[in-house]
């Protein structure tokens, strides 16, 4: 954890230094608005470190108890004291992978309507509308998922992935009464993250300049073939790093989830079957527990959800600079 | 600004106080008193267990009635909850399904009293098209639970119901997923009544079930079983009846098929009430008794008995003597059962003996 700060630390003040030798003025003014906005940008690194130093020495009893096997264990009793985050951390994982992968190609195919084909009349009131998706509680989205989209997977999709993609290991076993499950979970997961990708994507698509279209048009390009070698070429590191937030979203989501998972600490290659996340195993026991050594375990959890999230955030970035760096994306530039 | 909110608080819980007998006059003699006496409104803050606040919410609007100038407040967050808070003396008083074990009691900063307030029922609800009345056993019970069986029409369950035509479906289970009393109360039981479960999963807020889906809180538990046909959980009675869950008889340990009730719990209480300890700290699961229904629990209130302040530590001693007495007649239509008189005479000593310093709090006319 630490050395993660050290490296951003320097990198901020670098950033903060620039401005001011490129002003080179000394308006008392400005140094005054430098150090407040410096104290502002300090406050978040602050409170991170506050958090992240809280939060390990609350679960110091856990740490100490069941060190690394923690992060390996694949049971979780209670009773016995036996604690395993793994199943968790697969749940957390599978659950938003589900949700990227059914949301990358509809996300994409929203954004390409909203910023190239819709005709004007329509691209601000659709545009608003997948916004709009955004801001529906968490809690609406879950009881609309227990009540609705699960049994209605229940009935129409899990049968026809079963026998079409029944050979698969992820798409055997008998699915739940209800129709919760890790694919629940995931299909009301990419709802939940669709509008953070659509719209990002969206506009970063417009951003793009229109003479890069109309130059590939006049060249005798259809319109795919503009959106394909003028526009998406140029946004392809932005909607890598949209549909990280989206996934950073997916990471985290509570209320939701643990209404559709199923809330099982099992793993199991059935994406019919029940599973639980970390965010989901929190919400629903740590208002209930008065035992220490379980408090500790559960802010452990807490911990390593947020590492993951670290882990993630800092693969994205790489993913992005290597994306910026693929000779395709030069070209176009 | 504040003392001027505290005035309008105490107007209006004035207002609602007097409303059905006192005249005009009477209301703005006894306003203008109280705008004298405005400073000493006193609130007392709760926090706990889930299942006793529809109660509790339903006495602390009653209590203004009784004392305008008492406001209790009680936080819906969990027994665990309830047991943390007062231990860090975060609030006046916990609530809590399960009484503190030794070690929690050995840790907390003084003597804490468990006060009973109420008696709940843990009923195990179903979802079977047709059938009413199911009859369980405890072994039964235990066994569906641990996953050995696996259908409706198992000739376990047949054997049971004679008479009644058992569907053959998979039966799926549901579970709380938060450390709940609810959850300690029924694998208490489980465990208590069958070794095969109390040596594979044993008893606690939260413990590993062997199969099923995991529910958050009560509304998720009956969310996930109406939508599941064949599903078989646990709620508490009185959610169970609000939910209009059917729910089963449950054999006692007189062979008795008892359908949970206020009747049947408080006949579970009764038949231990003759041996409560002093601490009051009892399990009235699997009581005997020929009425008793066998998964029943008090549920407790948690007070210190040195309380810190000597106006708030005697107005929550009233409030409790009060709950105990009148507020008993008030949980029957909410499908709480009252406690037997034994235990109330025993609640009584316990309130008798909170103080501040050597002051005790509850004078004799009391």
């Amino acid at each position: 954890m630490l050395p993660t700060h050290s490296e951003q630390a320097p990198r901020r003040e670098l950033c903060e230094q620039k401005p001011s030798k490129v002003e080179g003025g000394r308006n008392f003014g400005d140094g005054l608005f430098k150090w407040i906005t410096a104290g502002f940008a300090a406050s978040a690194v602050i409170l991170l470190a506050a958090m992240v130093m809280q939060m390990t020495r609350a679960s110091a009893l856990s740490i100490q108890r069941f060190g690394f096997g923690f992060l390996v264990g694949m049971d979780w009793d209670p009773v016995q004291e036996i604690f395993g985050a793994f199943p968790f951390v697969f749940g957390t994982v599978v659950s938003s992978v589900i949700a990227l992968l059914l949301v990358i190609p509809i996300a994409l195919g929203v954004a390409i309507f909203l910023a190239e084909l819709a005709p004007g009349w329509l691209t601000k009131p659709l545009g608003l509308l997948v916004e709009l998706l955004a801001a529906i509680p968490s809690i609406v989205y879950g009881l609309w998922g227990m009540f609705i989209l699960a049994p209605w997977l229940l009935k129409n999709v899990y049968p026809i992935l079963e026998k079409t993609l029944g050979f698969l290991p992820l798409f055997q076993g008998v699915p739940q009464a209800s129709g919760r499950g890790m694919l629940a979970a995931g299909v009301v997961l990419a709802i939940m993250v669709l509008p953070t990708v659509a719209s990002v994507s969206r506009e970063l698509m417009v951003s793009v300049p229109k003479g890069y279209r109309e130059g590939v048009l006049a060249l005798g390009a259809t319109r795919w073939e503009a959106i394909r070698v003028a526009v998406l070429p140029n946004v392809v590191s932005g909607i890598v790093g949209a549909i990280v937030l989206g996934f950073g979203r997916a990471l985290g989501e509570t209320m939701a989830v643990t209404m559709l998972i199923g809330n099982r600490a099992e793993i199991s290659a059935s994406l019919f079957a029940p599973a639980a996340t970390i965010a989901s195993m929190i919400a629903n026991e740590y208002a209930g527990s008065s035992d220490e050594l379980y408090l500790s375990v559960l802010t452990e959890l807490g911990l390593v959800l947020f590492v993951l999230t670290l882990l993630l955030n800092m693969a994205s970035k790489l993913l992005v600079w290597r994306v910026g760096r693929m000779p395709g994306v030069e070209r176009s530039l | 600004m504040r003392i001027a909110g505290c005035i309008a608080v105490a107007i209006l819980g004035l207002s609602i106080g007097c409303k059905p007998s006192d005249t005009t006059i009477d209301k703005k003699s006894d306003a203008s008193k109280l705008l004298t006496q405005s400073e000493k409104i006193i609130e007392i803050q709760g926090a706990g267990a889930s299942f006793p606040y529809p109660l509790y919410s339903k006495w602390m609007a009653e209590y203004q009635k009784v004392d305008p100038r008492i406001r209790v407040n009680y936080q819906s967050i969990g027994s665990g909850g309830g047991i943390r808070q007062v231990m860090e003396k975060i609030v006046d008083f916990g609530g809590s399904d399960a009484p503190m074990v030794d070690e929690e009691l050995a840790k907390a900063p003084g003597k804490i009293f468990h006060i009973p307030t109420t008696l709940g029922a843990v009923v195990v609800a179903y979802n079977l098209a047709g059938v009413v009345g199911l009859k369980l056993s405890s072994e039964v019970v235990a066994r569906i639970f641990l996953g050995e069986i696996k259908n409706w029409d198992d000739s376990a369950i047949a054997a049971l119901n004679v008479g009644v035509v058992l569907p053959s479906q998979p039966i799926s289970i549901v579970y709380r997923t938060d450390g709940s009393g609810t959850t300690a109360v029924f694998t208490e039981y489980l465990s208590k009544t069958n070794a095969a479960w109390k040596e594979k999963v044993g008893a606690g807020k939260s413990v590993k079930f062997p199969i099923g889906l995991g529910a958050k809180g009560n509304e998720g538990i009956s969310g996930q079983m109406k939508m599941a046909p064949g599903s078989i959980g646990y709620v508490e009675l009185a959610y169970a009846k609000q939910a209009k869950l059917a729910y089963a008889f449950i054999q006692n340990s007189q062979g008795r098929f008892v359908e949970p009730s206020l009747e049947s719990v408080a006949a579970a209480a009764d038949s231990v009430a003759g041996r409560i300890p002093e601490d009051l700290r009892v399990s009235i699961v699997d009581a005997s008794g020929e009425l008793s229904y066998p998964i029943s629990a008090f549920t407790y209130v948690l007070v210190y008995e040195e309380q810190a302040d000597l106006s708030k530590g005697v107005e929550l001693a009233k409030f409790l003597w009060w709950a105990i007495h009148d507020g008993q007649k008030l949980g029957a239509p909410l499908h709480y059962a009252p406690l037997p008189s034994q235990v109330v005479t025993k609640i009584e000593a316990k309130l008798r003996e909170m103080r501040v310093g050597k002051q005790m709090l509850l004078t004799a006319k009391n």
